[in-house]
């Protein structure tokens, strides 16, 4: 295992350096002086040359590369030109807020997804797999915002029973904090059902056709141990590859839910920093976001191994 | 993206053109009613000016916000504009996103597949950690930086769409090139001594293709999901020309007076999503007889 896990990390730590490389060309991409871009609407001459000699806009691009590489890895993000707080400091206020929108979000689409893809294979050509099938299709062709201002004209608007938005720490209110993330949740949960609607049908299907099941029931075991004890723990080992996978994806679809409900999260915290011009926070957004993504890959990995010996091998 | 990239189908019957796929194909229902869906949003877009009823930037200010009714039938938004012609001429926006970007996509994507798995060695490991690294990018997050960094128009959204998306296709053309790679026809050809980029075209490219098909049909699914988003978040076309995502972007601020702002550009979004989707899903099924 120990040997698996280190030759994941020698795939893992080149490709961070790579997106380091991308990330930090994205402020290449702007027309023009960077240090204008970066000084937002304060443009004075004074705040231009504190700018670039800051980020070393002055100095070859690898040197500015590398000033830039040493921070981000020391911890030190930048500083927010609309806020002027340090991004790290931003970035520890509102991950937590979108970790439990994404939390929440892989609960109801494991909730949804697992029995579904379940019924669908147990019933396969049956009107339940019909309607698993619809299902699926219509959840990963809704485009998350729209689902949104939907949810909130009916139940915010018409039915009055949820808060269209907002947000409450959950421990100054457990109560109001899971009222105002429950429609987000089902909104972030609603394609990762469908995935894994799919992925759960498709791998029991395989699953059910093994000689082993066919075993199991030849034994004359009852047809929920069969499913449940054989079948099943069986099927589900690519669902939680694909579930760790997902919740990397919740965060890219969190930025569109979180600017739906007004949830003053990492995803907003993109959106906000695109409208202010506010460059370095996009930079730093884009940058976590790759490590969280690799960080879940890793562990992603990890768990199909110790899931499936056959893989470390 | 990643849980809908690998339609692998190496064990394809054949190219789409082999009589078997094209009558699998033609007696598919989803097939059949995602190709009618997407061709019927295609027609709508091309002849737009002809099809919608009004001029969808003209003002009717004694129009404000009127319910759907004989004269307007998806009602008129905040500025007095028809909707119905909006959406008719934002399928033009939508589509142009979706097919241009997954054609970024795939002419980048799909090349550079073809060079990492045929010659392997440094290119392959240089083109893989590359794409790897695009890929560790939330799919979203990179389009919207992108778009940010590139500045907001519909061709920088597009842009951004296809290099977001472009890791999947150099992916998937890899994984299809190494199998490809080791069979007979291959080695014969390259034994007879024909030149790298003759194999490449003739022999790989046309083997490769089948998953690259499937894959550009649920791409642009994405792709017109992706759009969308980029112009809710005010990244993508920009107004007063018609888009169904900046449409649903203004129809947030009038949801108790007018509904019918955000109803129909978002029907209208998962109307053509799922078309793409079921091309997508009926060809996969027709080149991939494992699955």
């Amino acid at each position: 295992m120990l040997r698996f896990l280190t030759s994941r990390l020698a795939v893992a730590i080149p490709t961070l350096l790579l997106v380091s490389v991308l990330v930090f060309s994205l402020q290449k991409l702007l027309p023009g002086d960077p240090a204008l871009a970066l000084a937002g609407e304060d443009r004075s001459p004074e705040v231009i040359a504190f700018l670039r000699h800051k980020y070393q806009f002055d100095q070859p691009i690898p040197v500015q590369y590398w000033t830039w590489l040493k921070a981000f890895a020391s911890g030190d993000l930048g500083t927010s030109v609309r806020t002027g707080l340090p991004i790290g400091q931003m970035v520890a206020e509102k991950l937590p807020v979108t970790m439990e929108l994404s939390l929440l979000s892989m609960l109801i689409a494991l909730a949804v997804g697992v029995p579904a893809g379940l019924a669908a294979a147990l019933k396969r050509g049956t009107p339940i797999d019909y309607v698993v099938g619809v299902m699926g299709l219509a959840g990963l062709s809704i485009p998350s915002f729209w689902l949104g201002i939907m949810l909130i004209l009916l139940f915010s608007v018409n039915l009055g029973l949820l808060p269209s938005g907002g947000y409450t720490p959950f421990f100054e209110s457990p109560w109001d904090n899971l009222r105002t993330m429950l429609l987000p949740s089902l909104v972030l949960g609603s394609a990762s059902a469908a995935i894994i609607m799919r992925h759960t049908r498709s791998s029991m299907l395989i699953v059910l056709r093994q000689d082993f099941v066919r075993t199991a029931r030849a034994k004359g075991l009852p047809e929920g141990i069969v499913v449940v004890r054989h079948a099943l723990r069986n099927g589900l080992i690519p669902v939680v590859t694909l579930a760790t996978l997902q919740l990397g994806q919740l965060l890219s679809g969190a930025v569109l839910t979180e600017q739906v409900f007004g949830i003053p999260g990492f995803g907003k915290m993109i959106v906000d920093g695109v409208f202010s011009r506010d460059y370095a926070v996009v930079q730093a957004v884009v940058m976590c976001a790759a490590v969280f993504f690799l960080l879940l890959s890793l562990m992603a990995d990890l768990a199909y191994a110790a899931l499936n010996p056959r893989i470390r091998a | 993206m990643s849980a809908r990239e690998a339609p692998d189908v190496h064990a394809a019957p054949g190219w789409l053109g082999r009589r078997t796929v094209t009558g699998q194909l033609a007696r598919e229902p989803a097939f059949l009613v995602g190709g009618f869906i997407v061709l019927l949003f295609v027609l709508v877009a091309l002849f737009a000016p002809w099809v919608a009823p009004y001029d969808p930037n003209a003002s009717d200010w004694m129009a404000i916000r009127q319910a759907p009714s004989a004269a307007h039938w998806f009602g008129t938004d905040d500025l007095g504009r028809d909707v119905l012609s909006r959406v008719i001429f934002g399928a033009r926006a939508s589509l142009a996103a979706g097919f241009l970007s997954v054609a970024i996509a795939m002419a980048f994507g799909a090349p550079l597949g073809l060079v990492a798995g045929y010659f392997g060695g440094i290119p392959d490991i240089i083109i893989s950690r590359l794409m790897d690294a695009l890929l560790a990018c939330p799919f979203l997050v990179l389009a919207i930086a992108l778009a940010a960094f590139l500045g907001p128009s519909l061709q920088n959204a597009m842009i951004a769409i296809g290099v977001s998306a472009m890791p999947v296709f150099a992916r998937l053309a890899r994984g299809q090139t190494l199998a490809v790679r080791a069979e007979d026809y291959v080695s014969a050809a390259v034994s007879v001594g024909l030149s790298h980029p003759k194999i490449l075209v003739a022999y790989v490219l046309p083997n490769i293709m089948p998953p690259i098909v499937v894959q550009a049909a649920l791409t642009t699914a994405i792709a017109v999901l992706a759009e969308a988003s980029l112009a809710f978040l005010g990244l993508g076309q920009l107004p007063p020309a018609p888009s169904w995502g900046s449409m649903l972007d203004a129809a947030r601020q009038f949801l108790i007076e007018a509904p019918w702002m955000a109803i129909w550009p978002g029907l209208a979004i998962v109307t053509v999503v799922i078309g793409f989707n079921m091309l997508g899903d009926a060809l996969n099924d027709a080149l991939n007889p494992r699955d």
